[in-house]
């Protein structure tokens, strides 16, 4: 069923009665050409291009649970492509561009809003810094406008300038960042991906993979084992306890991030806005209510929930540049557990096991790569060359010295 | 979360930093043949378990001691505490 203007105004005409599930729940067949773990943003991306782009016929999407349960429904919904270096800025405008015809391309509105993303600056080195990174976003033919105090004071007179410890000076502006519906994405493409053939299936956990002399030939699942000729895992959050079934240890740690969304107000904030000083970013849904984030809880854990310390730095963070966020009332806040990886940047890569592929290490970045690492894994799959825009993110790149790592941290997860 | 420090008594999390998988302190020996491989392991692979952990926390905002704590990592439950001096030279690490 393709959806359109025309196809609601006669279903509104004739009663709501051509409304369909837009997917199959299919049980598992014994063997696929390729199974994709996990059904999340990116598991269910890799199976729409997998089978729209690449031709592939026979692929499955497993799941744990449901579809879009894990970061795909817990991030705080931000699209943008102002990295600096050269093995990632390529790859996350890739995605920025898909980002802006994937509602075309999948007939799924997405609520793609191309609000701007302005990164703020408080001081002189952060000013030469952001420059740098225009100018690197330039490069890969991003746009970046690198604005002065007035140009700041034109766009968000709200903001604090005249805080005495942390004065804004400026700031970097990506015109075509902005917000999307982040559920309906993860819809869209479940939907695009069974509409092709794709078989999607529920809670269907994977219990162990079937390795034998190096070569990965199916899987064991809760619902019987399922033989495949490639098997692409793609579980951020719980990468390491999926992978350890493999025999594997990865160059990544778990942390919980916690996200904030306040009670439904008129419209306030003009795009997403990031203080430069600390860890604060905030935009507003287009149902009004301010969504907001921070730094990572720092400690290793599975469990999707963060302490209050935390809460306290980033509302600290929030009163600090917007000070007017003190007087709106917090209606939800949640956690999601990220693959925090050794350099901050992330993995789409085969591992050393014939047929296993392996897709994570998306840190607290993961929602705005989703076109691209589900096309780019796909290209991986089918061709078994990875796509030119993700040569970077080898598993094996700490062994080599190939690093990719933004804010020069060293192999500290917790500090990405 | 409350860290029960082994001199000082209960504290609060906030006011310690986490370094990560207490087996950092088991650096390999530098000499080793293979030691290019196993540095690689030691810098960069976790076993980052759903369930006990051990890991280093450092307690900055205090008296400044590492500390070995074994936390649940699905909880959050602390169960052991240990200073991590005393974690090293149990395993022949200093002196």
């Amino acid at each position: 069923m393709r959806y359109s203007g025309f196809k609601v105004l006669m279903e509104g005409l004739t009663g709501n009665k051509g409304w369909k599930p837009v997917w199959r729940e299919p049980d598992p067949k014994p063997d696929y050409d390729i199974i994709i773990v996990g059904g999340g943003g990116h598991g269910l991306a890799t199976a729409y291009y997998l089978a729209k782009e690449f031709g592939e016929k026979r692929v499955a999407v497993l799941e744990k649970g449901w579809i879009g349960s894990g970061n795909i429904g817990r991030n705080t919904t931000i699209i943008r492509s102002n990295y600096l270096l050269k093995g990632n800025q390529p790859f996350y405008e890739k995605s920025l561009k898909m980002w802006e015809d994937l509602e075309q391309d999948f007939n799924y509105n997405a609520m793609v809003s191309q609000r701007g993303i302005l990164n703020l600056i408080h001081n002189d080195p952060q000013r030469d810094a952001f420059v740098r990174r225009g100018n690197g976003m330039h490069l890969s033919g991003a746009d970046a406008v690198l604005l002065d105090e007035k140009g700041i004071r034109e766009m968000c007179p709200f903001l604090d300038f005249k805080n005495a410890r942390f004065p804004i000076r400026g700031g970097l502006w990506q015109p075509r960042g902005g917000t999307v519906r982040h559920d309906a994405v993860a819809w869209g493409y479940a939907r695009g991906a069974d509409e092709r053939g794709v078989d999607i299936i529920q809670n269907c956990e994977v219990t162990g993979f079937d390795i034998q002399d190096g070569v990965c030939t199916g899987v064991q699942t809760s619902r019987g084992a399922i033989k495949a000729k490639k098997v692409a895992v793609c579980v951020a959050g719980s990468s390491s306890r999926v992978m350890a079934q493999a025999g594997m240890r990865l160059p990544i740690e778990s942390c919980v991030l916690q996200a904030f969304v306040t009670e439904g107000l008129k419209p306030v904030l003009p795009g997403v806005i990031t203080f430069g000083a600390g860890h604060f970013y905030v935009s507003q849904s287009d149902k009004g209510g301010l969504v907001f984030g921070g730094d990572i809880d720092a400690y290793n854990t599975y469990a999707q929930r963060g302490n209050l310390p935390v809460v306290e730095d980033v509302c600290e963070g929030g009163m600090a540049v917007m000070p007017m966020i003190g007087r709106a009332r917090l209606l939800r806040m949640w956690g999601g557990i990220m693959d925090m990886s050794m350099d901050g940047s992330p993995f789409i890569d085969k591992t050393h096991i014939d047929g296993l592929y392996f897709n994570g290490g998306w840190c607290y970045g993961g929602f705005k790569a989703t076109p691209a690492s589900g096309y780019c894994y796909a290209h991986l799959l089918s061709t078994d060359r990875p796509h030119e825009t993700a040569t970077a993110f080898r598993l094996d790149r700490f062994m080599t010295g190939h690093a990719i790592d933004e804010k020069g941290q060293g192999a500290q997860p917790n500090l990405h | 979360m409350i860290i029960n420090h082994p001199l000082l008594g209960p504290r609060d999390a906030a006011e310690f930093v986490v370094k990560g998988d207490a087996n950092l302190i088991n650096r390999p020996d530098w000499q080793a043949d293979d030691a290019a491989q196993q540095f690689y392991e030691y810098a960069y692979l976790r076993d980052n378990p759903a369930g006990e952990h051990r890991e280093l926390w450092y307690h900055e905002q205090g008296d400044r001691s590492w500390l070995v704590v074994t936390r649940n990592t699905l909880t959050h439950e602390v169960t052991k505490v240990e200073l991590a001096r005393d974690v090293a030279r149990a395993a022949g690490r200093s002196a």
